[in-house]
């Protein structure tokens, strides 16, 4: 092949030029930023906040969410949504307390709370993908059909009986300060984060969440990878399920209730567009902390519960508008920058 | 020519309009007047401007800079009501029509005349009007037939009522004869005469020249975005008009390449759609250009999706260089070395938010990674000379497709099948609505990559696009395929009455 005079003088950089500005405009940055506000008003308002003891056990509020917001973040990025795992914890604990109840041992229990929760993941990704019906939908049915066998099983009663060796995953700790959920959380962030970051199946959920049309037409098997994420949402459910039903020891249908609004809040609240295509764990991981914070400031200062929930709400609506409000702005400063670049010549 | 040389009064009087979009300036200060009785032909390439015109004509867009004049008085068109109002009925490429409703609702839909002004709408006058306007057309269709019955060609007659029925002084028809027959051309060009003749302005948008130099009174040219040329229709040649509309000559937006052409690579036997097409037969070699043509809807762009595995056709064969394949999917179809470049860029081709060197490896990326994990450096290198094979224009490589203009988008996508090293590229439609410079680049790309022996397959609406490239053309009409012609013999007349399926076998 000749060489083209053009493509000598051809030379375009591989990234645009380094900026600290743009780094300070990250959204991780700004969490990052009112993570530590909320520490510098906590520790003021409450003289019981700044302790490692308190601060190491205040993860287990949110340790168990945490863990299901890192698949959930995976779903959303692809444009797909599960308001089901709440209902797949209660699920899995009965299944959990029906095994303890048949003398089943501890193994055999987390098994049964991981393996439900796959099963359940797989049945919506099944619907979703399989049936082509959207996921807000599929996930509201089954956000009622998997509780609802939980109370049908369960009835009134409650399973309180869980064998000795189950409590450590709930309640134990590693060096004897910090709680096995949270290390466990964080392992499991650091395994996501690199997948959805530096791997092929990273680059590939981002493509789909872009635009999964195009994703097609590249060859990637964008109902594969949906159906995929829905299982493990519903396995990292399954987990939650078993750490939560060996925290407090028992199951009642009405565990976890309310919890899917929080997991999803965490993961928007981090940066992922509920409108899919971006989003980091980083961020859904700075954004647990921010709202476990909150949390256990709330707590120290007896914040009923009800303000929580008000809270929550609020937090919910406002970062899912920003970026939306953000994205407008940005495109309006585009155009206007352009016509006034089209107005020099 | 018997019609009176007396200049007529202008009606419609547009000056120094502007339109920016995000990346491109899509009116640059155009200018263009129309005449009561008489036919301004508005011409262009796809991405000239022409929709932008009609769209701020309209009220669909707000125009950045310039004004409109009706009848010597400035007007300002928010949103479509306050056009059709002002006087502009426009018969839109893609009429939307409301099937399940009847052909009287669907002329009057959002004016419905009603009793004495009320809230209650007037069913008799409604119909009675509707009845007149059709009639006035010649057209034998009933006002309460429900449009879900009604053909393509009654129900483009349809949007023809509906901007009759506004009554407006200025009627604009963006390519109204783009889906129709030869015969129903003819009755929409006496329409379009006697709407003439009633005194009406009428802005007359087609590709096909034919039909421009049998209607039109006065042109109108633009390029890029701006005005390049208007005047009288009798005192210009098609090549005139040509010249001005890709502002260079055909040889060097077609450079044709002369290549040996080879053995067969991909023959395609009895493929057959349950809906889409039916019974496909062709084969493609080496070193050649294998055109597709025909009228939107033909199945053109169903059947290579079918061959590069998205869809799935329910019989026939493929066989590559001589061995039978079973594609099932895309994966199938690139490891078979196919890579199909779809017609909708935005949608289907490029990931736009991504960055040009995430867009450029997708398709590769698992032999860019290493144990799963991606590779920056190999990533980099296969962008960065694939960038340059195309002359991708960008500010760095980390840049997200979508500040891109059109043309480059479209190279972006090109550049991330050629990155597979294909054997045989279907491009479809790969020209539409970019710039006459990426159209040469892309032109260009086609003859060195047939010049490798390698094969492409050339999807196009475009008839000088088809006939300048292709080695070959075949002519596709509802999902058959009616006719093939070599080089030599694919005329414009050739080819553009097979693909109306008009004549066909008459």
């Amino acid at each position: 092949m000749t060489i083209d005079p053009d493509t000598e003088r051809y030379s375009i950089p591989d990234k645009a030029k380094w900026s600290a500005w743009t780094i300070f405009q990250t959204w991780e940055v700004i969490l990052l930023a009112l993570l530590v506000l909320v520490f510098i008003i906590n520790s003021n308002a409450s003289p019981y906040f700044l302790n490692v003891y308190n601060l190491a056990d205040a993860t287990f509020n949110f340790s168990e969410k945490a863990i299901i917001a890192l698949p959930m973040a995976l779903v959303i990025i692809m444009r797909d949504i599960d308001i089901s795992v709440a209902s797949i914890i209660a699920l899995c604990s009965m299944l959990m307390g029906v095994g303890a109840e048949a003398g089943i041992g501890v193994p055999g229990l987390i098994t049964i709370g991981m393996v439900g929760g796959l099963v359940a993941g797989g049945f919506n990704g099944f619907l979703v993908t399989g049936l082509g019906l959207p996921a807000i939908v599929v996930t509201i049915g089954t956000f009622t059909l998997f509780r609802g066998i939980a109370y049908v099983v369960l009835g009134d009663g409650a399973v309180t009986t869980y064998p000795e060796g189950l409590r450590f995953f709930g309640q134990g700790y590693v060096f004897g300060l910090i709680p096995f959920e949270f290390i466990l959380f964080l392992v499991l962030a650091a395994i996501f984060g690199v997948i959805l970051h530096y791997t092929v199946i990273g680059c590939r959920i981002y493509a789909i969440g872009n635009n999964p049309i195009a994703a097609k037409f590249t060859g990637i098997p964008v109902d594969r990878y949906r159906f995929a994420a829905f299982c493990l949402v519903g396995l990292m459910a399954g987990l939650a399920a078993v750490l939560l039903t060996s925290r407090i020891g028992s199951t009642r249908p009405n565990i976890a209730m309310g919890w899917e609004l929080e997991i999803i809040t965490m993961v928007v609240l981090g940066g992922v567009n509920i409108l899919g295509g971006s989003g980091t764990i980083p961020g859904v991981v700075i954004a647990v902390l921010l709202v476990g914070m909150v949390t256990f400031g709330f707590g120290l200062l007896n914040v009923p519960g009800i303000i929580m929930t008000v809270f929550i709400g609020a937090l919910l609506i406002i970062t899912i508008s920003i970026p939306i409000l953000i994205q407008r702005l940005r495109d309006r400063a585009r155009v206007r920058a352009q016509q006034a670049e089209a107005g020099k010549d | 020519m018997v019609r009176e040389s007396a200049p007529k009064p202008i009606i419609l009087k547009v000056d120094a309009l502007s339109k920016q979009f995000p990346g491109v300036k899509a009116l640059d200060k155009v200018s263009l007047s129309v005449r009561a009785g008489e036919v301004m032909a508005l011409v262009g390439e796809n991405g000239a401007g022409k929709s932008t015109v009609v769209k701020i004509l309209t009220g669909i867009y707000k125009p950045d800079g310039g004004h409109i004049e009706m009848n010597g008085r400035r007007v300002n068109f928010a949103k479509p009501s306050e056009s059709w109002r002002g006087g502009i009925s426009a018969i839109h490429q893609e009429t939307s029509v409301f099937e399940e409703l009847t052909v009287a609702e669907n002329i009057f839909m959002g004016h419905q005349p009603t009793k004495s002004g009320g809230p209650f709408i007037d069913w008799r006058d409604m119909h009675e009007r509707a009845q007149e306007i059709l009639k006035r057309m010649d057209v034998p269709i009933s006002t309460r037939a429900l449009v879900r019955d009604l053909n393509v060609a009654q129900r483009h007659i349809l949007g023809v009522a509906k901007a009759l029925s506004h009554d407006a002084q200025i009627v604009i028809m963006d390519e109204p004869s783009a889906s129709l027959s030869r015969r129903e051309i003819e009755h929409l060009m006496v329409i379009v005469r006697q709407l003439r003749d009633e005194g009406k302005g009428i802005i007359f948008i087609s590709h096909k020249f034919d039909e421009i130099f049998e209607i039109a009174d006065r042109y109108t040219v633009l390029r890029d975005g701006e005005l390049v040329g208007d005047g009288k229709i009798a005192d210009v040649s098609q090549d005139d008009l040509v010249k001005m509309m890709v502002g260079r000559s055909l040889d060097e937006v077609f450079p044709k390449v002369k290549v040996p052409i080879g053995d067969v690579v991909l023959a395609v036997d009895g493929l057959t759609h349950d809906t889409e097409f039916d019974d496909i037969s062709f084969t493609l070699r080496e070193g050649e250009i294998l055109g597709f043509y025909g009228l939107v809807g033909a199945g053109r762009s169903e059947l290579m999706q079918a061959i590069f595995g998205i869809s799935h056709p329910r019989s026939g064969k493929l066989t590559l260089a001589g061995q039978e394949v079973s594609i099932g999917s895309p994966v199938d179809a690139m490891r078979q070395g196919i890579a199909y470049v779809p017609e909708d860029r935005q949608h289907q081709g490029a990931i736009l938010p991504m960055s040009i060197n995430k867009n450029m490896t997708l398709p590769l990326i698992d032999q860019l990674s290493r144990h799963g994990f991606l590779s920056h450096r190999k990533q980099l290198g296969v962008t960065r000379d694939i960038g340059a094979r195309l002359k991708v224009k960008a500010a760095h490589w980390d840049q997200p497709v979508e500040v891109l203009s059109g043309g480059n988008q479209q190279k972006v996508v090109i550049g991330k099948w050629l990155a597979t090293t294909p054997r045989i590229i279907i491009l479809d439609e790969p020209t539409k609505g970019i710039d006459i410079g990426s159209k040469a680049a892309v032109h260009e790309f086609m003859g060195e990559f047939v010049a490798q022996g390698l094969a492409v397959i050339l999807v196009s609406s475009e008839l000088e696009e088809v006939r300048g490239m292709s080695d070959r053309v075949i002519v596709m009409h509802e999902g058959r395929i009616r006719g093939e012609f070599d080089r030599c013999d694919a005329t414009p007349e050739n080819i553009v009455s097979v693909a109306s399926g008009a004549e066909f076998g008459a």
